[in-house]
């Protein structure tokens, strides 16, 4: 009967899965017409942000006292984010563009 | 004609400013060539500052006008070429270029702290005058649904560059 042979496979699935390393992610913030979509995101220590511009303008990704990326029109720009925290950030040309990132361990 | 009257002394009054007094209805080729202007004459100002001041804020301030200006020129230029629409010029932007003009002039006469100050205020004054415009007066009466679109990303960028202006001038002071 195959519901016998079949009540471990859960098991097998979950040890297999919790034993796999941890992979870093991309995230990814879209600029559109002076906004950061998606205003919030969520991240891990050691992910990748980045940022696509799809404006004509240059814009930043600014955290004052903090990390500062500058991002040129039509491309996109990187940061590995290597602490965890609520990172409010905005553009520095444009501070009315505002977003947030949140960081976990 | 008293409503008409009081109407154009109500827009007089809300936009606070004599270039931005017109009350007849402007037209999709007079209001690209006002967005245009305001451009320029915002690239103009920055070029004086670039050459007068050594504040590396104000002067990092001047490179973006100079920078963000020519990228949405360069862009509402392409735009009216494509929909075959004339800039035209009017009264609105002759005022506008005439006071800008009388402005630089005044700037010219100062230099250093007190030139930083003064260019970084004119800015601030300056974007408010252009954000509010953009809103009650070019976007409303604008009838082409893709220079809407552009003046309302320009109204976008207006606002950020009045905000880069306060905190640039916060830090003069």
């Amino acid at each position: 009967m195959l519901s016998k042979h079949v009540w471990f496979a859960p098991m097998i699935v979950a040890a297999v899965l919790g034993s796999a390393p941890a992979h870093a992610e991309t995230v990814r913030v879209t600029i559109d017409k002076l906004m950061f979509s998606p205003a919030v995101v969520k991240a891990k220590v050691g992910d990748t942000i980045e940022w696509v511009n799809n404006d004509i303008l240059a814009h930043t990704a600014t955290v004052k006292g903090d990390w500062d990326v500058v991002i040129p029109p039509k491309k996109s720009a990187t940061l590995v984010v290597k602490k965890a925290g609520e990172f409010a950030y905005y553009c520095r040309f444009h501070p009315n563009m505002q977003a947030k990132l949140d960081v976990t361990n | 004609m008293f409503a008409k009257f009081s109407a154009a002394l109500a827009a007089v009054c809300l936009l606070g400013t004599p270039a931005f007094a017109q009350s007849a209805k402007l037209t999709d080729p007079q209001i690209a060539h006002i967005a245009y202007t305001a451009g320029v004459i915002d690239v103009t100002a920055a070029k004086q500052a670039l050459s007068k001041s050594k504040n590396k804020e104000v002067i990092a301030f001047a490179k973006d006008m100079v920078r963000d200006h020519e990228a949405v020129n360069k862009q509402a230029l392409g735009l009216v070429k494509k929909l075959k629409v004339t800039p035209e010029d009017n009264d609105t932007s002759r005022a506008l270029t005439k006071q800008a003009a009388d402005k630089q002039k005044e700037l010219a006469k100062l230099s250093g702290a007190a030139y930083d100050k003064a260019y970084v205020a004119n800015e601030v004054a300056f974007h408010k005058t252009v954000d509010n415009a953009l809103e009650k007066q070019l976007i409303p009466s604008s009838s082409n649904a893709e220079l809407k679109s552009l003046l309302e990303t320009g109204l976008k960028i207006f606002e950020g560059h009045l905000q880069h202006a306060e905190h640039t001038l916060a830090d003069l002071k």
